[in-house]
């Protein structure tokens, strides 16, 4: 039966897809206020949505897709801002990010009493070497301290990869009230453990 | 209950059977943590013949090697099946390290074609009577194997990680740096890099020469060499085929791959076995849900855990929204080589588009999920995301699929495309042990999800698709079919999710997987995935070999198109659903 009713079927579809791609804009137009579909968030909400018609596409970089709390990109180390303003890390250098990460690109130097030695639960080095890590976000969900989080910075290129992209302390420390805004559930979850994990240990030290 | 009894018995029947016809050739496998038989290598041709022709395993999913360094051993593992369902049959022979010679398996299973040429390449495993032996992965002329044990790759520090030079002391350097290239490298004996000319493909135009010559009995015509890809846009990726032509019709072909190869099996057996759940993710990575399940199931095999109910129900309503996600692709980019230039991949990709952002929402990544954890899943699904789901699962993707279908099935050039166009007849698709759609679209119900069931899939009330002409139209049409099961999956697991834990016990970074070895696997979206793990109790794995689907398709790509004409080659290969990151490795 190849007498051309499936293509003419088919550019139905698409003569539909084309008109719709006006409809979808005229009746979001009405139905908001004569405002645009485009470069607000609420068009852009709508674009995402399972009744999502008509155009798709966002026009990045004038617009940008919301990212979802769990999207991960790069690791950072988070640091407790103290009452005079000084940075209060969170880091124990216990290595565990290092020898859970699958490309192996974290490298930590631990700190050593100058004095007798032992090790002080303060890394003097953190490198992450950016090139490597594949954002997988392993060390984020292993760290016992939550001390080491994802990203939600998506946007890095530089020109020079080899000077750059290699990330030092310094350009990783991030302070917890930017971790509490990128991640809110996960912040006030884990603050809810850590205050619970804190009174069960006063409990357990009263009796004593 | 009785019919489990019934089947286990007859199991036990078939082994006895085994062992009781070849007394001498064939010994279970003792070894703990193993399972199957031990054949000697001078049977092995025997043994297949009997498994295949009296006992119905005519399906022989995954043939690889294994290096027993410490002792001295080189082991070939194969799994069959029978192609009416039930559990592997494992069967194993051994060779000496030194020269590891064992006889093909390709005269009485095809479909080991190209995984012996993989075993040879990558471990130096002869296998005598294979009608092509080369290098697949790997270019002609490269010295060594290089997952033996004992070979190490450029830029080597330690056979494991993690890597003691992280930390405590983590000084860092960039290997590039430190390194120079031509430290590292070894090359053969009087071989100069620098005088060196390839010998343009000597060997593999060779073997395209098997076919007969030219019938010169009216008009002479040359056969003619044509090289498509590795830099060709219907090729989906860096993929070359070579044909040989005698005017438009193809009388020769050979698919040559491995321009993306970086041995992910080297680099999972440097990995712990957590390390390999992200690397899982770049083997297919338009479906890298079902790479993790896979892997799940194969190392939760060997640690023997379970994953709490919610966890698998998650972990299928993930694995069914990537077949989705896949197959939505895999038509858009089957029309794309048909020539309907980007417009049905489009309509595609916005479906699919949906479908990550809910994989963005859970797992934190579009494409490298990496959501899969042993004995559960990374974390539990978000708060909005079940009702995003849902309404996918109710309304969205069922219409969609609905307009698709409305806007391509009866489509007539489709249909002059692809209807008879790269046949591959039920007794061929067994045999090339050809899997998922393309097995399915070729008369062959088999489905592991039915066949041999995982996870949870036994509770759910689905078709397996099958469709049975066997050619390009039918296997788009079966992704059709496909899509839709997968919704109705959906739409049963999402009403019937239960609450609980998502994870069986403390998350662990550090797992203890006891020695042994086991085969896990999952129906993906192209076919049957397979991890064939083998664990020494340490926290790497011995052995890490994934069983690739898109590879292992592709044996059946020459029969498939024989006799076509050359522009049918983009279609057929268009309709296998290759991706080039699980084909190379």
């Amino acid at each position: 039966m190849m007498d051309g009713k499936g293509i003419l079927k088919g550019m139905g579809v698409t003569l539909m897809r084309f008109l719709g791609t006006y409809t979808a804009d005229m009746s979001w137009w009405f139905k908001h206020n004569f405002s645009s579909r485009y470069y607000n968030k609420a068009g852009i909400e709508n674009r995402m949505s399972k009744d999502a018609r008509g155009i798709f596409t966002v026009q990045y970089p004038e617009e940008k897709l919301p990212v979802p709390e769990e999207f991960r990109f790069i690791p950072f180390l988070l640091y407790e801002e103290g009452e005079n303003g000084e940075k209060k890390e969170r880091c124990t250098s216990c290595g565990i990010c290092a020898k859970v990460c699958p490309p192996q690109c974290i490298w930590i130097v631990r700190t050593s009493d100058p004095e007798t030695g032992r090790p002080v639960p303060e890394p003097k080095e953190f490198y992450i070497d950016v090139d490597i890590c594949m954002n997988c976000g392993l060390c984020a969900e292993y760290c016992p301290f939550d001390a080491i989080k994802m990203d939600h910075d998506y946007e890095l290129s530089v020109y020079d990869r080899h000077a750059r992209n290699i990330f030092d302390h310094e350009k990783l420390l991030k302070s917890v009230s930017y971790y509490a805004s990128i991640r809110p559930a996960n912040y006030a979850r884990e603050e809810a453990a850590r205050a619970e994990a804190e009174a069960a240990k006063a409990a357990r030290k009263k009796p004593a | 209950m009785t019919e489990q009894t019934l089947t286990l018995t007859a199991e036990h029947l078939h082994a006895r059977d085994l062992q009781s016809r070849f007394p001498e050739a064939v010994t279970p496998d003792s070894r703990k943590g193993y399972e199957g038989y031990l054949v000697k290598p001078e049977n092995l041709v025997e043994v297949a013949m009997y498994l295949r022709d009296e006992m119905g395993y005519d399906y022989l999913s995954s043939v690889t090697g294994v290096d027993y360094l410490t002792e001295g051993k080189m082991e070939v593992v194969y799994h069959a099946f029978k192609s009416i369902g039930g559990p592997a049959l494992v069967f194993k022979t051994q060779a000496p390290r030194e020269d590891p010679v064992v006889p093909s398996l390709v005269p009485v299973y095809p479909g080991a074609d190209l995984q012996e040429r993989e075993a040879w390449d990558l471990l130096g495993i002869r296998f005598e009577g294979h009608p092509d032996l080369r290098r697949i992965l790997m270019w002609e002329g490269f010295e060594g194997f290089p997952l033996r044990k004992d070979w190490r790759e450029a830029y080597f520090e330690e056979d494991g990680k993690p890597f003691k030079s992280r930390w405590p002391d983590g000084h860092i350097y960039r290997c590039e740096d430190k390194i120079s290239f031509a430290n590292n490298v070894d090359y053969p004996a009087g071989f100069d890099p620098e005088v060196w000319a390839p010998d343009k493909d000597a060997l593999l135009y060779a073997s395209l020469a098997r076919f007969k010559k030219p019938d010169t009995s009216d008009a002479y015509t040359d056969t003619v060499v044509v090289n498509m890809g590795p830099q060709h846009p219907s090729t989906h990726g860096v993929f070359r085929v070579v044909v040989g032509l005698q005017g438009e019709t193809i009388v020769a072909l050979k698919p040559v791959m491995g321009y993306l190869h970086r041995n992910h099996e080297k680099i999972g057996e440097r990995n712990t076995f957590l390390q390999n759940m992200p690397f899982t993710d770049r083997l297919d990575y338009l479906s890298s849900m079902s790479n993790n399940f896979g892997y799940a199931l194969a190392v939760e095999k060997l640690m023997g855990v379970k994953p709490p109910e919610r966890a698998e129900y998650i972990r299928v309503i993930m694995a069914e929204l990537t077949r989705l996600s896949n197959h939505m692709m895999a038509i858009g980019a089957l029309l794309n080589d048909l020539g309907a230039f980007f417009t049905p991949m489009l309509y595609a990709l916005e479906e699919r588009e949906l479908i990550l952002d809910i994989f963005e929402a859970t797992a934190g990544s579009r494409m490298m999920c990496n959501y899969f954890r042993f004995g559960g899943v990374a974390r539990d699904l978000p708060e909005g995301v079940l009702d995003k789901i849902h309404d996918l699962a109710f309304e969205r993707l069922p219409r969609s699929i609905d307009e698709l279908d409305a806007f391509l099935t009866n489509n007539e050039i489709v249909r002059a495309r692809g209807q008879g166009v790269g046949v591959l007849t039920p007794e061929q698709a067994i045999a090339y042990s050809a899997a998922g759609p393309v097995l399915r679209a070729s008369g062959v119900p088999y489905d592991i999800r039915r066949a041999d069931p995982y996870s949870i899939y036994n509770r759910f009330d689905f078709d397996v698709a099958v469709r049975y002409h066997g050619d390009v139209y039918d296997r788009f049409l079966i992704r059709i079919d496909e899509m839709r099961q997968s919704v109705r999956i959906i739409q049963q697991a999402v009403r019937n999710l239960p609450a609980g834990p998502i994870q069986e016990g403390k998350p662990q970074y550090q797992v203890r997987v006891p020695a042994g070895e086991s085969y896990g696997r999952v129906e993906g979206p192209k076919g049957e995935l397979g991890f064939y793990v083998v664990s020494n109790g340490k926290p790497n794995p011995w052995r890490y070999h994934v069983r690739a689907p898109s590879f292992i398709n592709l044996t059946a790509y020459e029969t498939m198109c024989m006799g076509n004409k050359v522009a049918d080659t983009v279609a057929i290969l268009g309709s296998i659903d290759i991706v080039l990151g699980e084909t190379d490795r």
